[in-house]
C-alpha cells in the first residue's frame, strides 16, 4: 500500500491520456458485453435445454405433423416417464414485426413438463376453464403492456382467420435465462378451429428416467415408427436447441472474430500507449533505481499501472454493458432474452486484465533491464 | 585525509585499486579510466575536476556502484562493491549511497515531501517514522514550508535542495554529487555548496562531488583533477582557484 501513490501519481500523470486509454478499455469490454448478451440469446435454448427432456419431430421435417395418436406409443416406451406434445401456430398480432413465438399446448401435460416456467395456480386454472385462455410470458406482457383479462386479436398466417385469446395467466422463468417470451394457449381450441389436418402435433417433447438412457431411447424411439408412413427424428432438447442455432449461422466465430479483432487492436494501442509512456520516464525510472528499487519493483509498477488502466476501464465497460442491457431487450422482443451473466463479467474483466498484462509486459520488461548510467546519459 | 598514490592507511572509507573503465565504441576500445587509485576517509568532502570527457562522471558512478570496473576494485566501509550482483549492489546502493544529480532528477508527479520519501519506502520504517525523517531532512535544507510543493512549484535552487534532502533522508555512508550547480545560477549555487559544506561539517557526512566550477571544488576540503583517465594530482582546496 506504501506504493499506491506512485502508481496513481503516475496514472494521473496525463491525465487524457490515462482517460483515452482506459476509455478504449471502456469501448472494447463494453462491446464485449453486448456481445457476449447477443450470444447467449442465440445459445439460450441450449443453455437452458433440459437434460432429461428428448424432443420427437417427423423425420421428413419440423414443419410436418405428427399423429396424436403416437402419444400413447410414445408413453408406453420403457424409460419414458411423461409425454407432451405441441404446435406452432405463427399468427401475426397486429404487424409483421411484433413476432413472438406462438404455441398451441397440451394443457393437460404442458406445465408439469417444463417445471423452470412458473404459473400461478389460480392463473393455470383459470386458462383451464377457458378454452380461449392464453398463458404470456412476463417479457411479453411487460412488451405489449397487456394484462390479465386483456383480449388478444391474432391473425393466423398458416392456419386461417382471426383467432382470439384471452390471457388467463402470465408466466415466469426460475432462470434470468428463461425465456418469458413465448404465447401459448389451449392445443384443444387449436384442433377444434382449425379447418384442415386435424389429430396431429407438431412435435413431441418426452420426459425419460435417466438422462444417461437418452442415447439409446432415441433409437428405440425412431425404429419403433421406422418405415411407418410417419417416421420420426428424436434428438435430446439441447440438440434440438443447437440444431436452430445452427440455421442462425455461426454467430459465435462471428462474435468471436469480431471480439479478437477488438481486442487485438486495444493491444497494439495500449502497448504503444505504454511504450511511450516508458519512454517519456526513462530518466525517473533510472533515479527510481539509481536510490534503490530493484528491476523487479520497476517491472512491477510498470505492470500494475497497465493493469489498473484495463481494470478501470473494462469494468466501466462491462459495467455500461449490464446497465445497457437492463434497459431490456434492444430488438423489441426478437431475442428470447438480453442479459450479461454474472460469467461474461468475470471473463470479460479476465481478459481485460490479460489485455492490460500482455499490454504492460514488454514497456515494463525494457523499463526493468535499463541501464542507470545509459538511461542518465542519454537524456 | 585523501590520497592518490595506493598506499592508503586501510582505515579509509572509500578505497578504489587499479581501477579501468574501457568502452568499446565500434572497432577502437576508449580507456576511460586507467589504473586508478583513490583513498578517502569518512568526513571528507572531495572536489574531482578535469576537462569534458576526462572520466569525472564514470568515477562516480563506479564509487556508488552504479557501473563495474573493467578493471580493479572499489571498496566501501569494507565491502567490496565491485565483486557484488545486480539486486545485492542495489540493496547496497539504497543503504550507503546519497545520489545529488545535476539536473535535480525529482519525480514530477510527487511533492518535495513525497520525492523524499522515496528512498525510505525500500526500509522497513513505518509511516510515522518515514514522516519524521522526511520533516527531518527538508528541515536540514530549510524546506518544510515547501514539503507540499511540486517540483514545478519550486525554483531549480529549491529542487536542488530537496534532491539533496531525498540524498540524505536515509542517511546514507556517503555522498555522490554529480555537477550539484551546474545548473543553477550563483546564488542558488552558493546556497546549495552551503548546505554541502554544513552537511560535511555539522553532520559528519561524506561528500564526493564532480564539478566544473572553480568556486565549487573551492568548498571542497580536497580538490582532485582527472585528465585522461588519471588522477593527476590531488590539491588542498583553497589552491584551487
Amino acid at each position: 500500500m506504501k506504493y499506491l501513490h506512485l502508481v496513481v501519481s503516475n496514472l494521473l500523470r496525463k491525465k487524457t491520456r490515462t482517460a483515452l486509454t482506459a476509455g478504449s478499455f471502456a469501448v472494447a469490454l463494453f462491446l464485449f458485453g453486448i456481445l457476449a448478451a447477443v450470444d447467449g440469446a442465440f445459445k439460450q435454448g441450449v443453455d437452458v435445454a433440459g437434460v432429461d427432456r428428448l424432443v420427437v419431430l417427423n423425420r421428413v421435417s419440423i414443419i410436418q405433423p405428427l399423429p396424436l395418436a403416437y402419444r400413447d406409443r410414445l408413453a408406453r416406451i420403457p424409460g419414458v416417464t411423461k409425454v407432451t406434445f405441441a404446435n406452432w401456430f405463427g399468427g401475426v398480432y397486429q404487424d409483421e414485426r411484433n413476432f413472438f413465438p406462438q404455441f398451441a399446448i397440451d394443457r393437460e401435460s404442458y406445465r408439469e413438463m417444463y417445471p423452470e416456467f412458473v404459473v400461478p395456480d389460480d392463473q393455470w386454472q383459470a386458462f383451464l376453464g377457458d378454452k380461449e385462455g392464453a398463458i404470456v410470458g412476463e417479457a411479453l406482457l411487460e412488451r405489449f403492456k397487456w394484462k390479465l383479462g386483456d383480449r388478444i386479436p391474432i391473425k393466423g398466417a398458416i392456419f386461417p382467420g382471426s383467432w382470439e385469446f384471452n390471457i388467463r395467466g402470465v408466466y415466469r422463468g426460475r432462470r434470468p435465462q428463461d425465456d418469458t417470451t413465448q404465447f401459448w394457449f389451449r392445443w384443444d381450441y387449436f384442433d377444434e378451429r382449425k379447418t384442415f389436418t386435424k389429430g396431429v402435433v407438431g412435435w413431441y417433447v418426452i420426459r425419460i428416467a435417466n438422462p444417461d438412457d437418452a442415447v439409446r431411447l432415441v433409437k428405440v424411439i425412431d425404429e419403433q415408427f421406422a418405415n411407418s408412413p410417419t417416421e420420426t427424428k428424436t434428438d435430446t432438447e439441447k440438440a434440438f436447441a443447437a440444431s436452430f442455432v445452427k440455421q442462425m449461422g455461426n454467430i459465435q466465430l462471428l462474435i468471436m472474430s469480431v471480439g479478437s479483432v477488438v481486442f487485438f487492436t486495444l493491444l497494439l494501442v495500449t502497448g504503444n500507449t505504454m511504450a511511450i509512456a516508458v519512454r517519456e520516464r526513462t530518466r525517473e525510472l533510472a533515479v527510481l533505481k539509481a536510490v534503490g528499487f530493484r528491476d523487479g519493483f520497476v517491472l512491477a509498477l510498470v505492470i500494475v499501472e497497465t493493469m489498473t488502466v484495463a481494470a478501470v476501464g473494462g469494468g466501466l465497460g462491462l459495467g455500461l454493458a449490464k446497465l445497457f442491457t437492463l434497459r431490456g431487450d434492444p430488438t423489441g422482443g426478437l431475442l428470447p432474452f438480453f442479459y450479461v451473466s454474472p460469467q461474461s463479467i468475470a471473463s470479460g474483466f479476465g481478459l481485460a486484465l490479460a489485455v492490460g498484462l500482455a499490454a504492460g509486459i514488454l514497456p515494463a520488461l525494457a523499463a526493468s533491464r535499463l541501464r542507470v548510467v545509459d538511461a542518465l546519459r542519454r537524456i | 585525509m585523501v590520497s592518490i598514490d595506493g598506499r592508503g592507511d586501510g582505515k579509509s572509507l572509500i578505497r578504489a585499486r587499479g581501477l579501468g573503465k574501457t568502452y568499446r565504441r565500434g572497432g577502437e576500445e576508449i580507456h576511460v579510466l586507467q589504473g586508478l587509485n583513490l583513498d578517502v576517509d569518512a568526513g571528507d568532502f572531495v572536489a574531482f575536476m578535469g576537462p569534458s570527457g576526462s572520466g569525472k562522471t564514470t568515477l562516480l558512478n563506479l564509487l556508488g556502484g552504479l557501473d563495474v570496473p573493467s578493471a580493479g576494485s572499489v571498496t566501501v566501509a569494507g565491502d567490496e562493491i565491485t565483486r557484488m550482483s545486480g539486486a545485492k549492489l542495489t540493496a547496497w546502493r539504497a543503504r550507503h549511497v546519497g545520489f545529488v544529480f545535476q539536473m535535480y532528477n525529482l519525480i514530477p508527479v510527487l511533492t518535495a515531501f513525497q520525492n523524499v520519501e522515496l528512498p525510505l519506502l525500500l526500509t522497513g520504517l513505518s509511516k510515522a517514522e518515514r514522516h519524521r525523517h522526511v520533516e527531518t531532512a527538508l528541515a536540514v535544507v530549510g524546506l518544510t514550508d515547501r514539503m507540499r510543493h511540486y517540483p514545478r512549484q519550486l525554483s531549480g535552487g529549491q529542487e536542488q535542495r530537496v534532491g539533496i534532502a531525498r540524498a540524505i533522508v536515509a542517511d546514507p555512508t556517503f555522498l555522490l554529487c554529480d555537477e550539484p550547480t551546474g545548473d543553477l545560477d550563483r546564488k542558488s549555487a552558493d546556497e546549495v555548496l552551503d548546505l554541502l559544506d554544513r552537511l560535511v561539517r555539522d553532520h559528519g557526512k561524506t561528500a564526493l562531488m564532480v564539478t566544473h566550477d572553480p568556486l565549487a571544488a573551492a568548498r571542497a576540503r580536497t580538490v582532485l583533477h582527472l585528465e585522461k583517465g588519471v588522477l593527476v594530482e590531488s590539491v588542498a582546496a583553497g589552491n584551487a582557484r
